[in-house]
């Protein structure tokens, strides 16, 4: 490990803000044993565990805040129906916020502004993606004809309305993991991604197998305990996640390209699947924490928001937040001692290595003078990543900040680095800081 | 084995008798390495933007060619271009134009033929890996190869344009494409020449592959996309030598009855009758063409290969020789000239752009600017009329997106440029102002001086007229060395051409720059000098006063129309004179007869007004000359109209009154005007006046413009048919001197 080259980063005249500690439910492939329940149960498992977790009195928070992607339309404030599930006090306030891959990472920068601007003192942040059950809505022939037959006044209005519908109106509409401004899909996006950076099949395959080997490692090691067990109801307890499968060369390499065909690259297995599943995080201001007892995880420092094309720049992210927050905390790449990346696709992690390692990309996209540089692999997701742990959309930002602050403790480093790509062409980057041990 | 011995490329051309050993050391045009046993050739014209197959293209491919079979190492070729928006572009035109006899172009004809015969027998597999324009000459070389992959690319395009030209697809492609892509497909293709995009391209069977082009990686998207089309390429190649890729697909349901139907002789022969008739009635027989390549297929596939290919090198050399094919090729060329800014760079660009008047105009010119990303302004007096020219601006680009060819996305971001007001607000960063309000000098005065008050000192005042001089209009301007005249023609989406208008006073700056805004907008542009109706306006209105005038003499609207499409205008003068709209012909016929006297009458301009005044303003109204907005697909004259013409009945004097002399009259009207406009110097060469009278005014692209029409014609002839009028109606039909002075010398031409 190098020497930092600051001891910490902490500033003059800027709240200290901590991770006191976070949690998540296990992630399990959609359709298994989440199967019947609705979103803001899975949230209300992640808050109940957090609660259990920290030994929280339920009135010390003072606000919650959530994330989600795909919305249950019953649930649209998903954070307040879980608080008041979870048991939380009716006087806490409670708000969803949504950035596709990056929701609950948005979800708790809203919690350190709160914080940093006295405006709070402790306040929940989590995520939820519930992809077992999405809705699907009737064609808008048919809502606007069933909006009108609330308004049709005669039985005469309503029969002619009711005789208008056609076949075609029966149709329904499923939603897609596609961009609504290019209607390209996010696997179509990555193959091109990887086409373009000259991401191999074999790269890739063998960049999924390592995220399935190192989380099947973490997970028989013990690693990963921030994953609570789950009393699904009318089903058993539910404490691992279920998606780890270290399979061999061979194996992936017999699966065909599932978005690109024939000569694609992007198969189902080097891809992350879809995914039930819910994180939590405590954060609160040191001063907060250290009143109450607790002894906190990290220090969250700075965090940057990036944004490009949405269509051939997609799930870039990490390549253009990285630098940018290395910048704002005057650290190198070198300082960094663990980096959690999420693993949307082993082509686009590839993708965001190259991107990283090439002075001509960061000189002609990035209006950069050099590169970044790429992450050395030993530091890299160590733990295993979204490929073969899971990727609930909103629950993921979660899992990768708890996950940096339990491997600097484990490994006692100093930085960790966060960083994420996002639909809508969008990314995220933050720095955490070990809490003295 | 030796290339000689496997016999297969047909010996260069006669010019070319290099050894094989200077030939690899002078090989600029075509390359290849071998990667893994695949023969990757890449081709690039290093003295064009784009690669066009001409002798030297063909000699060395052929020289390359033959390496690659006589390579044993070599199991499949890719074959590709390095430049990024063009795979091949079709054939060289100058190389079909430099033959002087049919003989010669047929047998240039059957040299492509011989090639890609052998391309398409090769006993490797070849694929070809296309991006960008893949036309003409082109496609007959992919689809002689085993397989095509294309990419996804919006410059990606297949077709044969030839018939554009006058010309037919002759390096077997009539042959090929029917067993391809099916007899109704490849007529369409062949027949209309339209561009083909990859979906369709791939749905059709043209083409086996597609590949998505690719965004940034670690070199630009334009390198990287042709690296990894290369890539796939050979990946299929290699596929195909393995025989682990197979050419034939598996022929759906409707495909299989398909074939089985067009096996069918009755139902071939009806096909041939239906498209044979639909040409005639589109073209009236004035276009060789599209017979010929009907001819060719029908050849080919009732009497085989031999018969086929014969026909289509026979008749692809009298094609050349047509004076139709010279026509169009000079139109051509023109094009292309009138597609360049003459004027140099202008020392600003127009980044901001206002426009005044949201009716049909400048609803339009607000269109196409903002479809090219530059921020418009778009300025009425009221409401109603802004959400009018709002609303048009949208649906223009909406329909796009319903063809597809623009994303709802982008369509928002478009007009996301467009900023419609009532007000001035903002005028002060414009650096150009179109002004395309009421056709009335007093009106356009208020105008240029409400504007004066508020744009920068650099701030380019165009008008869009069709007739007022622009000198008249800058009379009212504080600096008319920035005023200048850009009129444009209705619908300004859909037509090409833009006519420019310099007055002496105008800078040559300010003509660079509007050339350069207009070539943004993607216009065909010429630039002629000032006075009234200029050149376009000026040739159209004695056509119409003559028109005005077979109308009083009991000519009917839908025999006037036949007579005029009947000698190649696309659209008759009867509906011309509605789509322009009667009272802007009437207003055009005044002023213009105020300037020019009686040369420009003929007709009654009281038939015009009278006819504006019962509210007959043409199709913008509902009725002109015709009856608009019924159901039926045929259209209705108006009674009304016909009561005024019996009103101003004129006797015709039956020597000058034969159908032909009825279009001689119409026809020979606009060419005097034409040309008497070079005389003065309105115009500047018979180019832009060729291309201005076909892309603005639609005349009949057959006969190339006015000028190339008296070249082909004689100058003399026409003379002589104008003395024949001027004997009935005066000082109308009175040959200018320049056309005198053609007459006279059979040598002047207007046209090299």
């Amino acid at each position: 490990m190098s020497a930092p080259s600051k001891k910490t980063l902490a500033k003059p005249g800027v709240k200290n803000i901590v991770l006191v500690d976070g949690v998540r439910t296990p992630f399990l492939q959609s359709g298994t044993t989440y199967a019947d329940l609705m979103p803001h149960d899975l949230a209300r498992a992640a808050l109940q565990g957090l609660l259990n977790r920290t030994g929280l009195p339920k009135d010390a928070v003072d606000y919650i805040v959530y994330g989600t992607v795909i919305q249950e339309v019953k649930t649209s404030n998903v954070a307040r129906e879980a608080a008041l599930g979870a048991g939380f006090s009716d006087k806490t306030p409670a708000h969803t916020v949504t950035m596709a891959c990056i929701s609950s990472n948005q979800a708790m920068t809203t919690a350190v502004g709160l914080i940093a601007a006295g405006q709070c003192d402790a306040v929940v942040a989590g995520g939820v993606e519930f992809m077992s059950d999405v809705p699907i809505r009737h064609s808008r022939k048919m809502r606007k004809t069933m909006l009108s037959l609330n308004k049709a006044k005669t039985l005469g209005a309503r029969l002619s309305l009711l005789g208008s519908i056609r076949l075609a109106h029966l149709s329904p509409e499923l939603p897609a993991v596609a961009e609504f401004s290019t209607a390209e899909t996010m696997g179509h996006s990555a193959d091109r991604l990887a086409a373009a950076f000259g991401v191999s099949r074999l790269e890739q395959d063998e960049f999924a197998l390592r995220s399935h080997t190192l989380a099947k490692k973490a997970q028989d090691g013990g690693m990963l305990s921030d994953v609570i067990s789950f009393k699904v109801p009318g089903r058993d307890i539910v404490s691992k996640d279920n998606g780890i499968r270290p399979a061999t060369m061979e194996q992936l390499a017999k699966l065909k390209p599932a978005f690109i065909k024939p000569h694609g690259t992007v198969t189902a297995a080097n891809s992350s699947f879809l995914t039930d599943g819910a994180s939590a995080v405590l954060i609160m201001s040191e001063e907060k924490a250290l009143a109450m007892g607790y002894k906190p995880k990290a220090y969250l420092r700075d965090f940057v928001y990036v944004s490009q094309d949405p269509k051939d720049q997609l799930l870039l992210g990490p390549t253009y937040a990285t630098p940018k927050v290395l910048e704002k905390s005057g650290l190198t790449l070198n300082d960094i001692d663990v980096f959690e990346f999420h693993e949307a696709f082993a082509g686009q992690i590839m993708a965001n290595l190259k991107a990283m390692e090439s002075d001509w990309f960061a000189q002609t996209y990035m209006g950069r003078k050099t590169k970044v540089g790429a992450p050395p692999m030993e530091k890299f997701n160590t733990w295993g990543g979204s490929l073969s742990l899971g990727h609930p959309f909103a629950a993921t930002g979660c899992r990768l900040v708890t996950t940096v602050a339990h491997r600097l403790q484990k490994e006692g480093g100093q930085y960790g680095l966060v960083a994420a790509c996002a639909a809508g062409g969008q990314g995220h980057a933050m720095v955490i800081e070990a809490y003295p041990q | 084995m030796s290339p000689m011995t496997t016999g297969f490329w047909v010996k260069g051309h006669g010019q070319r008798s290099l050894s094989v050993s200077s030939a690899v050391l002078a090989r600029t045009h075509v390359s290849y390495e071998v990667k893994d046993n695949v023969a990757v050739v890449r081709i690039n014209d290093p003295t064009s933007k784009v690669n066009t197959l001409s002798r030297h293209m063909q000699a060395e491919m052929v020289e390359v060619m033959n390496e690659i079979w006589g390579n044993a190492a070599v199991k499949s070729a890719v074959l590709i271009s390095r430049k990024p928006g063009c795979f091949i572009a079709g054939a060289d035109i100058n190389m079909i134009q430099a033959c002087k006899t049919a003989e010669e172009v047929t047998s240039l004809s059957q040299e492509g033929q011989k090639i890609f015969d052998q391309v398409e027998k090769s006993p490797i597999p070849i694929v070809a890996a296309i991006n960008g324009s893949c036309l003409g000459g082109g496609l007959e070389f992919a689809i002689a190869c085993q397989y095509r992959i294309a990419t996804k690319s919006k410059k990606t395009i297949l077709g044969t344009p030839e018939v554009m030209l006058g010309l037919l697809p002759g390096a077997g492609g009539t042959q090929r494409l029917p067993k391809m892509v099916g007899l109704p497909a490849a007529f369409d293709m062949m027949l209309t020449g339209k561009n083909i995009r990859p979906d369709k391209a791939k749905k059709m069977g043209l083409v086996h592959q597609l590949v998505d082009p690719l965004g940034p990686g670690l070199k630009s998207p334009e390198e990287r996309t042709i690296e990894y089309l290369e890539e796939v390429a050979v990946d299929f190649a290699k596929g195909l030598a393995g025989r682990k890729v197979t050419v034939e697909k598996k022929k759906g349901l409707v495909q299989k009855i398909q074939d089985f139907v067009m096996g069918l002789p009755p139902v071939r022969k009806q096909i041939y009758k239906t498209v044979h008739s639909k040409v005639m009635k589109q073209s009236k027989g004035l276009y060789p063409a599209p017979l010929k390549i009907i001819e060719c297929i029908q050849t080919g596939i009732e009497k085989g290969n031999a018969a086929g290919y014969l026909t289509e090198s026979q008749n692809f050399g009298k094609l050349a020789m047509t004076s139709e094919s010279r026509a169009l090729i000079g139109l051509y060329h023109g094009q292309v000239t009138c597609k360049k800014n003459h004027f140099g760079k202008p020392e600003r660009d127009v980044k901001k752009l206002a426009v005044l008047g949201a009716g049909l105009m400048g609803a339009g010119i607000a269109q196409v600017t903002i479809d090219k990303g530059v921020a418009t302004i778009l300025k009425d007096t009221t409401e109603e009329g802004l959400a009018r020219g709002h609303q048009q601006v949208y649906k223009g680009l909406n329909d796009k997106t319903k063809k597809k060819s623009l994303t709802t996305f982008e369509r928002d971001g478009i007009m996301s440029l467009l900023s419609g007001q009532l007000d001035y607000r903002d005028f002060e960063n414009a650096d150009m102002v179109i002004e395309a309000v009421f056709e009335d000098l007093s009106i356009k005065h208020k105008v240029v001086k409400e504007v004066e008050a508020v744009i920068p000192p650099h701030c380019i005042f165009a008008t869009n007229t069709s007739a007022l001089p622009i000198k008249d209009i800058a009379a009212a301007s504080k600096r008319p060395e920035k005023v200048i005249g850009m009129h444009y023609f209705s619908p300004v989406d859909k037509m090409q051409l833009l006519e420019i208008i310099t007055t002496n006073k105008t800078s040559k700056d300010t003509t660079a720059s509007a050339v350069a805004v207009g070539l943004k907008q993607g216009k065909v542009i010429i630039v002629v000098g000032d006075g009234p109706g200029f050149y376009t306006t000026r040739c159209l209105a004695p056509m119409l006063a003559e028109a005005v005038r077979a109308l009083q003499e009991g000519v009917g609207p839908k025999k006037l129309d036949s007579l005029t499409t009947g000698f190649g205008f696309p659209v008759g003068a009867a509906t011309l004179a509605d789509e322009v709209g009667i009272d802007v012909a009437a207003h055009v016929a005044e002023d213009l007869g105020k300037a020019f006297g009686t040369r420009f009458g003929g007709g009654n301009v009281e038939v015009l007004k009278m006819m504006v005044q019962k509210g007959f303003k043409g199709r913008k109204s509902g009725k002109g000359c015709y009856v608009y907005g019924a159901k039926s697909k045929e259209k209705k004259v108006n009674s009304g109209a016909e009561d005024i013409l019996k009103s101003f009945k004129l006797t015709a004097p039956p020597a000058v009154s034969a159908d032909e002399d009825i279009q001689y009259r119409l026809v020979s009207r606009f060419v005097n005007e034409a040309v008497l406009c070079l005389q003065e110097g309105i115009l500047p060469d018979p180019v832009q006046g060729d291309i201005g009278a076909v892309f603005g005014l639609g005349f009949p692209p057959c006969l190339g413009g006015p000028f190339r029409f008296v070249d082909s014609h004689g100058a003399d002839k026409l003379v002589q048919k104008m003395k024949r009028f001027e004997e009935a109606y005066g000082n109308q039909f009175t040959p200018c001197q320049l056309l005198l002075d053609h007459a006279k010398d059979s040598s002047k031409r207007f046209h090299k």
